[in-house]
């Protein structure tokens, strides 16, 4: 149920998101969501990616650092109050959310949400007591 | 030319055969007992190569006061540092060693750095650059952030000046020979 991601240390530099992407492009590794967090100086690049071990070796080999992290994915329902309903599972339970970014889901119909959390799978437990459907790795790549 | 006793409260020097003194490095004045600068030696038993007034480029000071094992001999202090490595910034004497003694206390390990000096509006400007390394990167940008609050922060406590720290990608700083060049001077250019 979680899901692995990896996050990569960039300057905050034209091009220097772009090129760790290529790079796992041109070693037919699919990244699935991108997301990127950055400051005046700096950028994290966090990727969900359909190889995460070999995408580790790749970058790892052409000097980057990376850094794995166990995150959750929940698809959105297409309905008013899909997002809500989730983020009120968090209120409930105090979970604290360090950061989440979204991605189109299907043919760009719905969306998936990522969530990185302190806790992954105290905070799968409450979503999925909500009725919240916390989404397996092969769900994400398979559609 | 100086041994440490076990009171190792500073080496007592053999002064029956040099003649130390400290100066300022940057003016060659004599500095009074206890103050901070260049170890400057003369030879007083040699015949035949004498030194006189030799600066040793290393910084240390004498120790003042009587020592504890009876030694009349006077002390000077473990020598840490040379003057020629030493930075001139803002007025404050600045040695790329303190700032990698910090690196290393914050980091746990010493990553690769640069010091990066430029003059901006007539005042000098310092910024080390530090490559980031699998043991201190997170995902969390407030961890990064805080790391490099903790860099400078302890830097500005060591230093008495406040520094930019810039986390910058791995295998960014030029090496030459394996060793990264420490020091770049701008101030010339600007
Ligand atoms: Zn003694």
């Amino acid at each position: 149920m979680k899901i692995q991601q990896l996050s990569i240390f960039a300057e905050n530099k034209p091009g220097h998101i772009a090129a760790p992407c290529r790079l796992l492009a041109d070693n037919c590794i699919d990244i699935r969501a991108l997301s990127v967090a950055d400051t005046q100086h700096f950028g994290i690049l966090r990727i969900i990616v359909s190889d995460p071990n070999q995408a580790t070796k790749v970058l790892e080999a052409a000097g980057y650092v990376v850094k794995p992290t166990e995150v959750l994915a929940v698809e959105v329902e297409d309905r008013p109050g899909g997002l809500a309903r989730i983020l009120s599972a968090f209120e409930r339970t105090a979970i604290n959310i360090e950061y989440m970014y979204a991605f189109p889901f299907g043919h760009g119909e719905r969306a998936v949400l990522i969530f990185r959390f302190d806790d992954p799978d105290a905070a799968a437990q409450a979503l999925q007591s909500a009725g919240v459907n916390v989404l397996a790795k092969n769900e994400l790549f398979n559609r | 030319m100086a041994i440490e006793c076990p009171c190792h409260e500073g080496l007592h020097i053999f002064e029956d055969h040099f003649y130390p003194e400290i100066i300022d490095p940057d003016s060659g004045r004599v500095l009074p007992e206890g103050q901070e600068g260049e170890l400057v030696l003369t030879t007083l038993s040699k015949w035949a190569m004498p030194m006189i007034r030799y600066r040793t480029r290393d910084i240390t000071a004498l120790v003042p006061g009587a020592c504890g094992c009876g030694r009349s001999l006077r002390r000077m202090r473990r020598i840490g540092r040379r003057s020629d490595d030493m930075l001139i910034i803002r007025g404050v004497n600045v040695y790329p060693s303190q700032i990698e003694a910090v690196l290393l206390e914050v980091e746990g390990t010493l990553p690769h750095y640069q010091i990066i000096l430029t003059r901006e509006h007539g005042l000098d400007q310092v910024e080390v650059q530090v490559e980031v390394t699998a043991q201190v990167f997170s995902d969390r940008v407030g961890a990064l952030e805080a790391l490099e609050e903790r860099l400078a922060d302890t830097l500005e406590r060591v230093l008495g000046i406040r520094i930019a720290i810039t986390l910058v990608e791995p295998q960014t700083i030029q090496r030459s020979e394996g060793k990264a060049k420490r020091v770049i001077d701008k101030r010339g250019q600007t």
